[in-house]
């Protein structure tokens, strides 16, 4: 299925970067209304205790406040997941974590809004809490939720246990007695958090007559219309929701935090009101992604050959129940074609703020264990880590651990690329070691909605409700010219708000260059249709016989070269007089987005007397079907890369024995910083989608999958010790020396 | 809050004295920092930048008076001072990124008074002194006797540092300053550790100042380590002692930034290699 495109896999300049550079673009705090007020949030300092009072009369009287808001302000929500997702917002009853929102102020000033805080009592009788996943899962644990344990789940763990799942095949038990050596062990990772550069920030507007505006910092502005209008009990088309450009969100912004607040706060004191988080709040409030703790089993003949693969993971998701474990459940073995593979995971709730997606949810961690196991289990048996990759590999036709069967899929050629690879092949220095990985994502489909609009001067508008987290306005314009044949330049991409174009999913799972870009497509063959009708009109001749080629429409069969060739352009300018504007349009679900796999290879040098790690070289092989704009393409793998070097070396959430963060800022919160790191190579494998028109398959999650096993097989290598902890941080792997 | 532009070194000392609670800004690196996280700020900033004087750097008596003001950007682009004490001014120079380093000040550094500052040890290494005028009038007193706590200097209300004093240095001599941080910028020291060493002209070590940061409630000097590379030509045997020596004179704290036992072991670590740098730089040869 190789196809020849004319303008896919060209690098044009992104068209949101000059307002970007300059300062220009409208993120979520850039936005001001006439008469609007600012809002802040009072949070708890308890890892779980109960609000037995709020007495908010001081603040209400200090000049300048114009309303104060708690839990007792939210009407019953009847969805569960909806009211999960308030209480979070703004608690009630009780506060479940350090950082939960107790109360809302919305004044005149900044400096009023903070000062009204001080001034509202909250009297807190403190509860037991527990913040560990092993801890929260044990029975006689304190309670996080009441009533909410997982069906079927038995007394051996605690009501904090909300969900169970299991996948696989075969016979593992009668795998491992096939072994030649078999290797068991226990892992565990720390929580991350998304780490975007923007905090949550939404200027909220909602009138007397129920009629509402919302500009917030989103992933999906049709999920917080959905949300609030359910929270706050409006009709959903009385609330617009515009999405501001986003300055980073990596699935953190799949959710609400503050837009059911600042509405409320708006309605009550009937002015916009305005609420920016700070980077502590969003440390503390905000969703990080799951901690886990994790068993993986896996036997192995002399040959290489996997004989069974078992994994048990338990991840802590914070204060509400969620069920992301599946997603690790599903992808730990992903990669391989097993026979014999059970992958069973347990969702955990715990004090601590509510977890929330994070670039491939709930995969990087059940990877590193896994990833790890074969890794020692290549030592031991003395074999190549590539060799035994490639040897166990999901191909074409193998049925996966967790169900279906593959289609066209590019782990092979990614083993292969990385293999002949130099990088394989260079000489490494004292303390240093080579660490490989491979990991898998999904990607997903979903909801969409495209409106295409061609204009008289034959340059083309388009519409689509999902905003743009890693340059699909380019992408999608990109596919928009070459379907429609003509030059990139004259499509212009925007997002539009909830009024403007149809219901849109959240912007996650690596859906959008797969599943806007059908849309596209789609939308694009509408309006060719519309075109080769108006050329037909215009000629005189059946529609039939008009055939779309190279931009312009053409005849065909007997009436072939009977006209040349009519552009875009020139039906457009005419189109008022042949019957009115042209467009297309396409809502749909596809749902044949393309699974994708990785394989990133690492020297890293550890410094044998502090204990130090720095990262000496980063390949990173990832096929993505079909890179459209490959320079958007390779930025997505080598952030993926960086932020799993994050997970690997530095970033934790810490929580102290009373079960508050103690490290909610970028100082102590280590992201790596630019110093850190070397150049990330970024090598792009194109196996195609067969369920995409160009092969598409997303790209932006599968790379931070393989890094933290990476980074940790790397670490074994140079030191000669493993460590089964993240982050392998200095002191950590000093001990381990 | 009010902001006052001090006009001279009395001027600074009159208006500390005539407001409760009035502070020194200096680069604002730490104080404005800490100003928004507290949301009230001071009831009166007494801004010393404009003060003459205070930004200069001038050769005295062989060695250098480096003004209150002077911040570490211009700290590193002086030759002749990098030259003299290359180890207090790559102390200075680590501080931050190029963005804060345009403001920030050794003087600053020294006054938040962080156990964890990275110039202090290298004053300390240096001998520095710091010159303090107040309403009794203008003393120098050698910087480690400021130490107070983490927090807390030994000066007295209304009084303030107005330019440290690096002393001459002998030929065969030089400092060095090292410090361990789990990323490669923007982060607070674990461990720091300065040395200043002076050889003879068969590269023995006459004499020997260390300096340890971040692991005690202030940086101090290690008199033990001094003493092991001392008529020493820095040999495994002496580096063994200093580093032995260096980690036996911690009083961490175990805090999400580093344990006990780490920063111990680290900081005879940092201490030997600080000395490797110095001894090379002084003219020896290991
Ligand atoms: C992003 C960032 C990174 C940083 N990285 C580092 C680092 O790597 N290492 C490190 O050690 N520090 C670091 N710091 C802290 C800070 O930059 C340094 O401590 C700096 O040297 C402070 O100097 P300043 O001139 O900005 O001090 P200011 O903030 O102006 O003052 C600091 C304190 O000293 C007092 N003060 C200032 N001058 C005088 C004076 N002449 N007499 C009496 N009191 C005075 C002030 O009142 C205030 O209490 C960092 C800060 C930031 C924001």
């Amino acid at each position: 299925m190789k196809q020849d495109f004319k303008i896919l896999g060209t690098r044009p300049i992104r068209p949101d970067g000059l307002e970007k550079v300059t300062g220009k673009a409208m993120f979520g705090a850039d936005k001001s209304a006439t008469g609007m007020l600012h809002a802040r949030i009072l949070r708890s300092p308890h890892a779980h205790a109960e609000i037995v009072s709020i007495d908010t009369s001081k603040a209400e009287a200090l000049a300048g406040v114009k309303a104060v808001i708690t839990g007792a302000d939210f009407d019953e929500v009847e969805n569960r997941w909806t009211r999960y997702t308030m209480q979070n917002c703004m608690a009630q009853g009780r506060a479940l974590y350090d950082g939960h929102a107790v109360a809302a102020v919305a004044a005149t000033s900044k400096k009023i809004a903070a000062e009204a805080l001080k001034l509202i009592e909250v009297e807190y009788k403190t509860l037991p809490h527990v913040t560990d996943v092993d801890e929260a899962m044990r029975p006689g644990a304190p309670l996080v939720h009441e009533g909410v344990k997982g069906r079927k789940l038995g007394d051996d763990v605690s009501g904090n246990t909300v969900g169970y799942y299991s996948f696989g095949h075969g016979d593992i038990e009668a795998g491992f007695t096939k072994a030649d050596k078999v290797i068991e062990r226990n892992f565990k990772t720390a929580a991350t958090h998304q780490g975007y550069i923007e905090p949550q920030a939404c200027l909220a507007d909602l009138g007397a007559d129920g009629r509402g505006e919302l500009w917030c910092s989103t992933q999906g502005h049709y999920m917080v219309r959905e949300v609030c209008s359910e929270i706050l009990g409006i009709d959903a088309s009385q609330l617009r929701v515009t999405a501001s450009e986003i300055g980073g969100g990596f699935g953190g912004k799949t959710t609400v935090f503050i837009e059911p607040v600042a509405l409320k706060l708006s309605q009550k004191s009937g002015k916009p009101v305005k609420l920016v988080m700070s980077r502590e709040e969003v440390f503390r409030a905000t969703g990080p992604t799951m901690s886990a703790s994790m068993d993986v089993k896996i036997g192995m003949d002399k040959n290489g050959k996997i004989t069974a693969g078992h994994a048990k993971l338990r991840y802590q998701g914070g204060a509400f129940p969620y069920n992301m474990v599946m997603m690790g459940a599903m992808s730990a073995f992903a990669c391989y074609d097993l026979e014999n593979v059970q992958s069973e995971g347990w969702d955990v709730m715990t004090n601590r703020p509510k977890m929330i997606s994070y670039r491939a949810p709930g995969a990087p961690m059940a990877t590193y264990g896994v990833e790890s196991v074969i890794d020692e289990l290549c030592q031991k048996l003395g074999l190549d880590p590539i060799e035994v990759r490639l040897k166990n590999a999901a191909r074409e036709g193998s049925k996966s651990s967790y169900g279906p069967t593959y289609k066209a899929i590019g782990l092979v050629e990614a083993l292969e690329a990385a293999k002949a690879h130099p990088h394989y092949a260079a000489p490494l220095p004292a303390n240093t070691g080579r660490g490989v990985a491979c990991g898998f994502w999904f990607n997903f489909g979903g909801q969409v909605s495209v409106s295409m609009a061609i204009n008289t001067d034959g340059t083309v508008n388009l519409i689509e409700g999902n905003p743009d987290i890693g340059g699909s306005r380019a992408s999608i314009s990109m596919m928009a010219a070459e379907a429609l044949g003509i030059p990139f330049e004259r499509v212009r991409t925007i997002v539009g708000d909830t009024a403007s174009v149809g219901f849109s999913d959240v912007t996650d799972g690596s859906r959008v260059t797969f599943a806007v870009g059908i849309a596209t497509i789609n939308a694009a063959k509408a309006a060719i249709k519309e075109l080769c009708k108006r050329a037909a009109m215009i000629w005189e001749i059946d529609a039939e016989a008009v055939e779309w080629v190279d931009g312009a429409a053409q005849p065909t069969g007997h009436n072939a070269g009977n006209f040349p060739p009519m552009s875009l352009a020139e039906i457009a300018a005419t189109s008022g007089k042949t019957g009115g504007p042209i467009a297309g349009h396409h809502e749909g679900a596809p749902d044949k987005a393309g699974v994708s796999f990785g394989v990133h290879l690492v020297d890293v040098e550890v410094d044998p007397e502090t204990g130090f790690t720095s990262i000496k070289r980063y390949t990173a092989f990832q096929d993505v079907g079909k890179a459209i704009h490959p320079a958007y393409v390779e930025g997505q793998i080598q952030g993926g890369a960086v932020q799993g070097i994050g997970w690997a070396l530095s970033e934790e959430y810490i929580y102290g024995e009373d079960g508050r963060l103690q490290n909610p800022g970028f100082l102590d919160y280590r992201i790596p910083v630019a110093s850190d790191l070397p150049m990330i190579d970024a090598v792009i494998i194109e196996v195609p989608n067969p369920g995409h028109p160009y092969g598409v398959r997303g790209c932006g999650e599968t790379a931070i999958v393989p890094p933290l096993a990476a980074i940790s097989n790397g670490v074994a290598q140079a030191i000669g010790k493993r460590l089964f902890e993240l982050p392998m941080s200095p002191p950590k792997i000093l001990k381990a020396l | 809050m009010r902001y006052v532009v001090a006009k001279d070194s009395r001027d600074a000392v009159a208006l500390l004295g005539e407001t409760a609670g009035a502070r020194v800004l200096a680069g604002g690196t730490d104080l404005l920092v800490q100003m928004k996280l507290s949301e009230t700020g001071p009831a009166l900033l007494v801004d010393i930048k404009r003060i003459p004087g205070m930004g200069d750097i001038i050769e005295e008596e062989g060695g250098f008076r480096i003004g209150a003001a002077v911040s570490g950007a211009e700290m590193g682009a002086h030759a002749a001072l990098k030259a003299q004490w290359p180890g207090v001014v790559e102390a200075v120079e680590l501080i931050g990124s190029a963005q804060v380093q345009g403001r920030a000040t050794m003087v600053g550094n020294l006054c938040n008074a962080s156990p964890a500052a990275d110039s202090v040890p290298a004053m300390l290494a240096a001998a520095a002194l710091a010159r303090i005028e107040g309403p009794e009038g203008v003393r120098d007193v050698p910087v480690v006797e400021l130490l107070a706590g983490p927090g807390k200097l030994h000066l007295a209300d209304a009084e303030l540092i107005t330019s440290i004093f690096l002393p001459a240095r002998v030929p065969q001599s030089a400092d060095a300053y090292l410090r361990f941080i789990p990323r490669t910028e923007m982060d607070i020291a674990v461990v720091g550790a300065a040395v200043s060493l002076e050889l003879d002209e068969n590269g023995v070590i006459k004499a020997a100042r260390v300096a340890l940061g971040a692991v005690a409630p202030t940086a101090r000097l290690v008199p033990e380590a001094e003493n092991a590379l001392v008529g020493t030509k820095l040999d495994a045997s002496a580096l063994a002692a200093c580093a032995a020596a260096s980690s036996a004179a911690c009083a961490p704290i175990d805090d999400k930034r580093g344990t006990v036992e780490y920063r111990t072991k680290v900081a005879g670590v940092m201490a030997t290699r600080a000395a490797k740098i110095a001894y090379i730089r002084a003219g020896g040869t290991l």
